[in-house]
């Protein structure tokens, strides 16, 4: 493996390669279209948040993104790079072991956390550092330790997730990807799965990362972040973006029926 | 009850303790490691190698163990396989038992939470290491629970080895009773080591159990 310099793990700001390219890609589950013809384009440094209806295809986009969900049609492009299939026709399916050089420096935060709940806070961060990055034990404990202080939990360092609440877990799970130094970070309801009070926290690591400069794809339900954070914003419905721009005309100018009604159970939910 | 019996067999019991042991340790750990085996071949993306792998399974699991032990150790000499009684036992006792484990493993493997293989997978992570510090750990602690079951069980298939001459201690206390016709003595001898042998295995078990879930406390019944 060759060694990695500091310049090369960090995300090179080369606007003319955007960082994610969507281009017609569609994707079946059998005779279920669930996307239909997606094009997208998050440049370096965007927050895009993906929004819509349950079932509309956001998450399997998201899954498509870093090859977790195959896609059939179109072609992904991360940094230029085909994600999934060879470059030359006829295209082939990469496997895992292909794809591991471009999953590491793509980054996945999930609704349900993820961490391996035998490992600390600690271990679970410092893990792939070893794995991956081949750093010696001692380094990656250093680093990870400094990654959970950025996500305000390294008095949590020993502890085991069964002992830490969702949002601090999710910080872990935050912690674990930023260790990595990823180009881009894909989130896929990073809040979902918390109890309203816990939301907040892990929100504001997240706001942290974008004013950073990180790259991030997040699918979410919480239209205050997609409306204050998010550089663009994309409605999903039906498998199609059917809405697409920054915050404000998504939300105020969109004349898009679908997503009219979509925001309109947003605002009677939280009507009371 | 004649206690000179013990004085005078002792040794002889002894040593076929030792040989019970040694034949359901050494049985364990091949089973262990040939069923963990079956298992990673019978995940594979070849047809033909799942196929017989479950036919393995299948046949070892639907025929008794004194007969896989008779083809292994009278049939073996047919194709060239000349073992040693011992020998026949032990590899008898693992093949059995790798069977059981396949399946155990099987079920562990798939219990393992899917988003815990992605999380890794997501971050580059080799198979291998995936494997090793995820799906390993995690089939750990939904399995042992069966592991140590089949462990126990396998340590009263022990006795069959005697019918092939393996100086067991089941050997050695048929031998004690066909020679002093002690068979009372025998009889209740021999349940008492057995059941005191699966209750220690039981109990190292727990004890195992209660080791591989720590991390599952809460801070609500956490010791600090």
């Amino acid at each position: 493996m060759p060694a990695m310099t500091e310049t090369e793990t960090k995300p090179r700001l080369d606007p003319a390669v955007p960082m994610v390219s969507v281009r017609g890609v569609g994707k079946s589950f059998g005779a279920n279209v669930v996307l239909r013809d997606i094009d997208l384009t998050v440049n370096k440094s965007e927050v895009v948040c993906l929004i819509g209806p349950s079932g509309s295809g956001k998450s399997t986009l998201l899954r498509c993104i870093n090859f977790l969900e195959v896609y059939d049609r179109g072609e992904i492009r991360i940094e230029g790079k085909l994600v999934g299939y060879t470059e030359a026709a006829p295209r082939r399916q990469l496997s895992n072991r292909e794809l591991r050089d471009l999953r590491r420096n793509v980054g996945m935060v999930f609704q349900q956390f993820n961490l391996w709940p035998h490992m600390t806070a600690l271990e679970n961060v410092a893990e792939a550092l070893i794995q991956v990055r081949g750093m010696d034990k001692a380094a990656a404990v250093a680093h990870a330790r400094r990654m959970l202080d950025r996500v305000g939990l390294a008095e949590k360092a020993d502890s085991y997730p069964a002992r830490l609440s969702g949002g601090q877990q999710q910080r872990v799970a935050i912690a674990r990807v930023i260790a990595m130094e990823p180009h881009l970070i894909l989130f896929d309801e990073p809040t979902s799965a918390l109890d309203p009070e816990l939301v907040g926290e892990v929100l504001q690591v997240m706001r942290d990362l974008a004013a950073d400069g990180m790259t991030m794809v997040v699918v979410t339900h919480e239209m205050g972040f997609a409306a204050n954070v998010a550089d663009k914003v994309a409605f999903l419905d039906r498998g199609r973006i059917a809405a697409f721009g920054p915050p404000r005309e998504v939300f105020h100018e969109s004349g898009e029926p679908r997503l009219k009604q979509f925001l309109q159970t947003y605002h009677e939910r939280n009507s009371f | 009850m004649d206690l000179t019996l013990l004085v005078d067999y002792g040794p002889a019991l002894l040593r076929g303790f030792g040989v019970t042991i040694l034949c359901w340790a050494a049985g364990c750990a091949i089973g262990l490691a040939l069923g963990f085996a079956l298992m990673l071949l019978g995940r594979t993306g070849l047809k033909p190698l799942r196929w017989a792998v479950r036919a393995y399974i299948e046949v070892i699991r639907g025929t008794p163990f004194l007969i896989q032990l008779f083809l292994l150790y009278s049939g073996g000499p047919v194709i060239g396989l000349r073992l040693e009684a011992t020998t026949a036992g032990i590899l008898g006792l693992g093949v059995y038992g790798s069977a059981y484990f396949a399946e155990i493993f099987r079920a562990g493997y798939q219990a393992v939470p899917k988003g815990q293989v992605e999380a890794a997978l997501s971050l580059g992570m080799p198979y291998g290491g995936i494997l090793r510090r995820v799906i390993l750990p995690g089939m750990l602690v939904s399995t042992l629970p069966a592991i140590v079951n089949m462990m126990a069980i396998l340590t009263k298939e022990t006795v069959v080895l005697s019918i092939i001459t393996v100086p067991e201690l089941m050997y050695e206390m048929q031998t004690m009773a066909a020679e002093t016709f002690a068979t009372f003595e025998t009889i209740l001898g021999m349940a008492l080591f057995y059941w005191l042998l699966v209750e220690a295995v039981s109990r190292l078990g727990r004890r195992a159990e209660a080791r591989v879930t720590r991390f599952l406390t809460h801070s609500s019944n956490a010791r600090a």
